[in-house]
């Protein structure tokens, strides 16, 4: 196996799916001729030219709008957002229109669409570029959420999300561009809905999102080596759909739950999480369940409180050793 | 580029003194007596259908917003009378006109309106939201202008299929103030899409007239200029004007792949939508006016009247036959099941519906 970054794995899965399906174009803002303002669509346009790889202006209802049209159509686009952040300005096309097309034409019309781009904060650059906008648009049946952590998830699910025949919205992580790890040359994908016990334990449960699963690692190290506590860490992998059997299996089995993701508290993803864990697994809690989220307040700019905003390691280390206390 | 005269509202209340200019229009001399017949049989269902669904909504059987059509059936029936095989539509939430002329089936559309699972989307779109892809009709959309950038993506899968043919997106004349729109203005432009913008101007954003919400609102068709468009305004109160007007716009579209912003002049009867009591906004000599001098299908009558192509006979059989139609569907309306509670969680998501071993979902998708 070969081993590449998670940008190099994204770019992989949108070159082998152009070679696929001559009806998948890629297209967003400086995704051509400026390679990818996050170089993820770096050679594309040499590799496939202009009429698979486009340059939109800077009007995300607009060509956002236009991808989901084509869609209905048997176009396959894979519109970037610069950031997730600017899905707010084509929100009525991402939510009213992708969203409820399928619903409201009672099956007539499917949107193969996939929305992509990075969602994150930690990168210094203030709230209006920082939001985490899965739990708000996991909200909405007719959507479909995925954050990969990892280049090896990047690559399958964003292989998924291309030939799945609805709305997929990936959400990536800036901060894990360059992270490496090992990604099969060969065809393969990570279904939608399949979350992945990246370590396995016996003492707590931590499930994770996005780059929450690798700040959610590190402290799982922290708490054997200082602590002597068995950690295993689900990462979800996909939003919605969700597994929540292998939430619920790992629950059964260390008896306590840790949930740790980077968006704010209120009505995060962690929040419809514990609600299945006391739902489905109350009996088998030894522990009221723990969450660590963002600091609830507009993303700072200033660097250093950024870091004490967002979930790190220490702050998921202190919450672990309170459910297991 | 086209720079007509502009037609305000109350100029255009004149009756026609003779036959439409645009009746040799070659696009209207090629119809043969039996063409334009189905053309005036079109328009007649259109108001015999909406006339019909008043009552269904006052008898209580439709719920929520109902946005008529009458007044306005010769831009429906102008625009869509050309359309080919790779030509689709897509509108706003005044819809059903669109969805006639595609050839919709009244039953389908009445109890769609009824909320039944007869319904062209089984009772989960309603009067806003009727759709038949079948018919290259996407819709049917109830958020203002937020059409016009799928619409555009229609025209651009169909140039990307390097098919002959284009999309016309319907909109009102409130839309056009929204940022939507714009965008897709630019988009079509920018990239030489077949797309035709087709506003439906009837004079009133719901309740607020078009000089009290428009900037320059002389107009509208013109803002194409600042996008290099091509632009027509015309008065659609002459089925015969829209088509020879529309005609040239889709010939930009097949010929030159060549985005087009029309304007064409309307009049709805009734309030904005049945919500509306209509009392507070304009005058009810206005509505008068606009039915005695510029009705749009008594027009058309007059002229295959006075051409020998309808007698007063045909015409009232015509008539007769879609109102009995309409009957027919409020019966099969009334008669049809509601969708079930089942129902509800079905048609949300492809993968879903249509689970097999290559599915690329697991996992829970709807919750509880």
């Amino acid at each position: 196996m070969a081993v590449i970054t998670y940008r190099e794995a994204l770019r992989a899965a949108m070159r082998e799916e152009l070679q696929r399906d001559e009806n998948v174009v890629v297209m967003g803002e400086e995704v051509a001729q400026f390679n990818g303002a996050y170089k993820v669509t770096e050679g594309l346009l040499k590799e496939f030219g202009p009429k698979r790889v486009v340059d939109t202006p800077i009007s995300e209802a607009g060509f956002i709008g236009l991808g989901i049209g084509a869609s209905m159509l048997g176009i396959r686009p894979v519109m970037e957002l610069m950031f997730w952040s600017f899905s707010y300005v084509a929100f009525d096309q991402i939510v009213n229109n992708a969203g409820n097309i399928r619903y409201m034409s009672g099956g007539l019309i499917n949107c193969p669409i996939v929305i992509r781009g990075p969602g994150n904060g930690g990168t210094n650059v203030g709230a209006t570029h920082s939001h985490t906008p899965e739990a708000i648009l996991a909200s909405h049946p007719g959507i479909k959420v995925v954050c990969p952590a990892t280049p090896y998830d990047a690559k399958g699910l964003m292989k998924a999300a291309i030939r799945d025949n609805d709305p997929v919205y990936v959400m990536e992580n800036t901060i894990l561009y360059n992270d490496k790890g090992e990604v099969p040359e060969e065809d393969y994908i990570v279904p939608l809905g399949v979350a992945d016990v990246k370590r396995v334990g016996t003492d707590l449960t931590i499930v994770a999102h996005g780059r929450a699963v690798i700040t959610s690692l590190k402290a799982a190290e922290i708490l054997e080596k200082e602590h002597g506590v068995s950690v295993e860490v689900v990462d979800l992998r996909s939003i919605r759909p969700l597994d929540e059997e292998t939430i619920l299996a790992s629950v059964r089995k260390t008896h306590r739950a840790l949930l740790v993701e980077e968006n704010k508290p209120f009505c995060g993803v962690d929040a419809q999480v514990a609600y299945i864990i006391q739902a489905k697994a109350f009996d088998d809690l030894d522990a009221p369940i723990g969450r660590v989220s963002s600091i609830d307040a507009p993303q700072i700019y200033c660097k250093r409180m950024e870091d004490e905003q967002l979930p790190h390691a220490a702050r998921v280390v202190a919450a672990a050793l309170k459910v297991l206390a | 580029m086209a720079k007509p005269a502009v037609l305000t509202h109350p100029e255009s209340l004149k009756k026609p003194a003779g036959p439409s200019e645009f009746a040799k229009h070659p696009v209207n001399a090629a119809l043969s007596k039996a063409e334009k017949v189905a053309l005036y049989t079109k328009m007649a269902r259109i108001r015999h259908f909406e006339q019909r669904c008043i009552r269904t909504y006052q008898q209580g059987k439709i719920g929520g917003f109902l946005h008529l059509y009458v007044g306005q059936e010769a831009v429906a029936a102008g625009t869509i009378s050309l359309l080919g095989k790779h030509d689709h539509i897509i509108t706003g939430y005044r819809d059903h006109g669109h969805g006639l002329m595609v050839g919709m089936s009244m039953n389908e559309c009445m109890a769609e309106l009824t909320g039944k699972v007869t319904g062209c989307s089984q009772g989960k779109g309603g009067s806003m939201h009727y759709f038949a892809p079948d018919k290259n009709y996407w819709g049917g959309h109830g958020i203002v202008g937020g059409q016009a950038p799928l619409g555009t993506g229609l025209a651009y899968a169909v140039k990307y299929k390097g098919l002959k043919g284009c999309c016309l997106a319907y909109m009102g004349d409130g839309a056009v103030n929204q940022g939507a729109v714009h965008e897709a203005y630019n988009l079509a432009a920018l990239w030489d899409l077949p797309m035709i913008f087709v506003i439906e101007n009837n004079g009133y954003s719901m309740g607020t007239s078009q000089e009290r919400s428009t900037a320059h609102p002389g107009c509208l068709a013109k803002r194409a200029e600042g996008y290099g468009m091509a632009w027509d305004v015309i008065n659609g109160h002459d089925v015969y004007e829209v088509r020879a007007k529309t005609d040239a716009a889709v010939k930009r579209a097949h010929e030159e792949s060549k985005p087009t912003v029309l304007e064409i002049f309307t009049y709805r009867y009734f309030g904005h939508s049945m919500a509306d009591p209509d009392k507070t906004y304009r005058d009810k000599e206005e509505i008068k006016g606009y039915r005695e001098n510029k009705d749009p299908v008594l027009l058309f009558e007059n002229e295959l009247l006075d051409e020998g192509v309808l007698t007063p006979a045909t015409r009232d059989a015509i008539n007769e036959a879609a109102m009995a139609e309409a009957d027919v569907a409020a019966v099969f309306a009334e008669e049809s099941p509601d969708p079930t509670v089942a129902d509800i969680t079905k048609h949300i998501y492809w993968e879903e519906d249509n689970r097999g071993p290559n599915s690329t979902s697991r996992g829970t998708i709807i919750f509880e």
